[in-house]
């Protein structure tokens, strides 16, 4: 009896298999986790297409993470019967079991190569992350906790695209040290979509199709801004939104960042909290001789764009997920400290 | 009887090598990098992962998230982790878990910390050397040891060189042990910041550009510092140029400082040896000393409750540096005084207690800060008072 309880429990991929069709999505809550990302049925088909499986939906964000100019393909799964509870600012309960699927890949020479597809597994034991690095020949992705560097060659450009560790999507993902989903927020998710059934609003279909309870109707849940359209937001706003989605994760009271004291959230009203007139606390080299981590009006003399603007290890932020600087990126959040009025009493020199 | 007596002598047996809980060794060679980090993903808890003799190159950062693993080398000048030429990542070794033990190890080079370590509770560094080996350069990276947000710290027997902030920065941290240690050549050689509970003992503070700095920052999460323990430490010629970035608060300390005791209270600093610092060997002052605006509603930047006494302090001051060679030496004359104290008083209070005691033929000024010098005090008459001893810091012993 006792053995067999254990056996059952160790392996809840059998739970699955004796009670549904080995074609559906297999759920794993445990190490070990499948090495091969085509173990866990999320698509069907060419591999390398992403047609996703049954129940798997994909979605879209209002402002995306910068990773390099990478396209990023996302789904989730949640197994059948369950759903996510709606939140208004934070991101929604997802149910065990729920899988979150993305894919980054590139146009190299005419051809999309597909990089490495991060799966996030609600696993028995908190939020799994599970990195897989996709083959040469694109017909498979393996399991690997610590991937090398990849070169890609993309729009004339020379990417040394930097697959993260285990580790190092902790460091995003984690909020008072727990992993948590970052991306499906309310207000990232309230835009539309155009499934392969019709156009619809993704609150709206997640509700229809059971994935979320909750959720009152698109109109009156908040929308984040796009960052690059500006029809949907002041500039304020839309760099306000950039800044939450490309820092926020790190640099909010129970993130990594928060030894700096520099909060980039989309509900931070401090101003000296949000960098302006702060003086960097161990900002090292990426100080860069200046003295605040915004200046009111004066990019240039700004601790924090000049480090978006850059690419050197010590100096760049964010620290991972991007190689490259994201030109237009950069270009919003000048043309907002730009605007900014008010000064600050800077005063250099020694003790 | 007998078979009892076996099965307990297996039990016993096989618990002391589940409590080893060994791991295969990192082999050295190009493989170095991919196979420690994923031998540190991998690791169970109660893992010891033991690194080879050699120098390992490696390109990006080191990270471990794993709860109570200790990484152990051969020594601090056998097993070396190179970063110089580290393509991504700001730190060397990046340590986010509790329970944290790293002994024998050097950290060479990195593009920017040297080991940092987030938010732990327990942690052990024994025997480990940082070190940026060109020399102080601004181009080094900011910190040596830099546990933040840490509880129950431990470092010991270990070395720091070359940070272009500070050697050994303990931030925002509780119950700190920092002993028989050498910073050298950083432009802070240890630091005790925004951290309550620290005993700072047996280390030597000498080449950088200030030895040792307690003091408490504004803007952050983790304010209040205070109790500290500073004794026994040998605190000489700190007189290289300040090789800071600007805009930390480093770059503003003048080449030539022992100690600068700032923004913070409960401090207990004795039986030091503090010499030859070319512009002061020990500075009391408030924040506002550094001519920063003070955001942060919360924060207390003033100073009290400091304690200096039974010290052995000589030489220094001949060559005072910074504002306070500017604006003192007209004052003061040369040399300066060996303990400087600004005489800024929280104005609600209109007094603190800064008492200096003992400190054998040691000069002394309160240099009256906050109305340009007018009423300096040369005699420590009205300093000359003593407070109760400070708790000896006893946790911190090896993660918990």
């Amino acid at each position: 009896m006792f053995d067999i309880r254990v056996h059952l429990r160790s392996s809840a991929a059998i739970l699955v298999f004796l009670t549904g069709c080995s074609r559906q999505v297999r759920q794993y809550v445990n190490e070990p986790y499948p090495t091969k990302l085509s173990t866990w049925h999320l698509f069907t088909g060419k591999p390398a297409e992403l047609h996703p499986n049954e129940r798997v939906i994909p979605y879209d964000l209002n402002t995306p993470l910068f990773s390099d100019y990478a396209t990023k393909y996302r789904f989730v799964w949640m197994p059948p019967g369950t759903s996510a509870s709606y939140s208004p600012t934070e991101s929604f309960e997802f149910p065990a079991g729920t899988i979150f699927s993305k894919t980054f890949a590139y146009q190299e020479s005419g051809k999309q190569r597909l990089i490495e597809t991060r799966l996030l597994v609600h696993g028995e034991y908190g939020w799994a992350v599970l990195p897989y690095v996709w083959n040469e020949g694109q017909s498979e992705a393996v399991l690997e906790v610590a991937a090398d560097p990849t070169v890609v060659h993309w729009n004339q450009q020379t990417i040394d695209y930097v697959i993260p560790n285990v580790n190092q999507c902790k460091e995003c993902h984690e909020k008072a040290k727990a992993v948590i989903p970052i991306g499906p927020k309310a207000r990232n998710l309230n835009k539309d979509f155009d499934y392969a059934d019709g156009r619809a609003n993704q609150l709206a279909y997640w509700t229809r199709i059971g994935y979320l309870q909750g959720a009152p109707p698109p109109e009156q849940a908040p929308r984040a801004a796009v960052w690059d359209d500006p029809k949907s937001a002041t500039l304020e706003t839309r760099a306000r939104t950039y800044l939450d989605v490309n820092c926020g994760h790190c640099h909010n009271p129970d993130g990594s960042a928060n030894t700096s004291g520099l909060y980039l959230t989309a509900g931070q009203t401090d101003l000296m909290r949000l960098g302006f007139c702060k003086v960097p606390v161990s900002a090292g080299q990426g100080s860069g001789d200046l003295l605040f981590d915004i200046v009111n009006g004066k990019p240039d003399e700004s601790i924090l764009f000049r480090r978006m603007d850059s690419v050197v290890p010590k100096v760049m932020m964010p620290e991972l997920g991007r190689t490259v600087v994201h030109h237009e990126g950069v270009e919003l959040i000048r043309e907002w400290i730009r605007s900014m009025q008010g000064q600050c009493n800077a005063k250099s020199g020694s003790l | 009887m007998n078979l009892t007596r076996f099965a307990l002598l297996t039990l016993a047996l096989s618990l002391c090598f589940s409590c080893m809980k060994k791991e295969a060794g990192i082999p050295a060679g190009p493989e170095f990098q991919k196979k420690a980090q994923e031998a540190l993903i991998m690791a169970k808890p109660g893992a010891i992962i033991e690194l080879p003799e050699g120098r390992h190159e490696l390109t990006t950062t080191l990270s471990l998230a794993v709860d109570n693993v200790t990484i152990r080398g051969k020594g601090m000048n056998k097993t070396i982790l190179s970063f110089k030429n580290q393509k991504t990542g700001a730190a060397g070794m990046m340590v986010t878990s509790n329970g944290f033990t790293l002994e024998d190890v050097a950290i060479e080079d990195p593009k920017g910390d040297a080991l940092k370590i987030n938010g732990a509770n327990g942690v052990t560094i024994r025997r480990v050397r940082t070190e940026w080996t060109g020399g102080p350069k601004e181009s080094n990276g900011s910190y040596g040891i830099y546990p933040v947000q840490c509880k129950n710290v431990l470092i010991e027997d270990s070395v720091a060189i070359g940070a272009s902030d500070a050697g050994i920065y303990v931030g925002q941290s509780k119950n700190i042990i920092v002993r028989r240690s050498r910073a050298e050549y950083n432009v802070a050689g240890i630091e005790i910041e925004n951290s309550q509970d620290a005993d700072v003992y047996q280390n030597t503070a000498t080449n950088n550009t200030g030895g040792l700095l307690v003091f408490n920052l504004p803007d952050l999460p983790v304010k209040d510092g205070r109790n500290a323990r500073v004794f026994d430490n040998k605190v000489f010629a700190n007189n290289t140029e300040n090789f800071a970035p600007k805009g930390n608060l480093v770059a503003k300390v003048p080449a030539g400082t022992g100690m600068i005791i700032m923004a913070t209270n409960h401090i207990d600093v004795y039986k030091n040896t503090i010499k030859d610092n070319q512009t002061a060997n020990v500075s009391i002052v408030s924040y506002l000393t550094t001519g920063n605006p003070i955001n942060d509603p919360t924060y207390y930047p003033f100073t009290d409750e400091i304690f200096v006494h039974d010290n052995t302090i000589s030489g220094g001051g001949d060559k005072p540096a910074g504002r306070i060679g500017n604006d003192l030496v007209p004052a003061l004359g040369k040399p300066l005084p060996s303990i400087l104290y600004d005489g800024v008083v929280d104005p609600q209070k209109h007094t603190a207690k800064i008492c200096v005691q003992n400190n054998g033929d040691a000069t002394f000024a309160n240099y009256d800060a906050a109305n340009g010098f007018k009423h300096i005090v040369r005699t420590i008459s009205s300093n000359n008072c003593s407070l109760p001893p400070l708790q000896t810091v006893t946790a911190g012993l090896g993660g918990t």
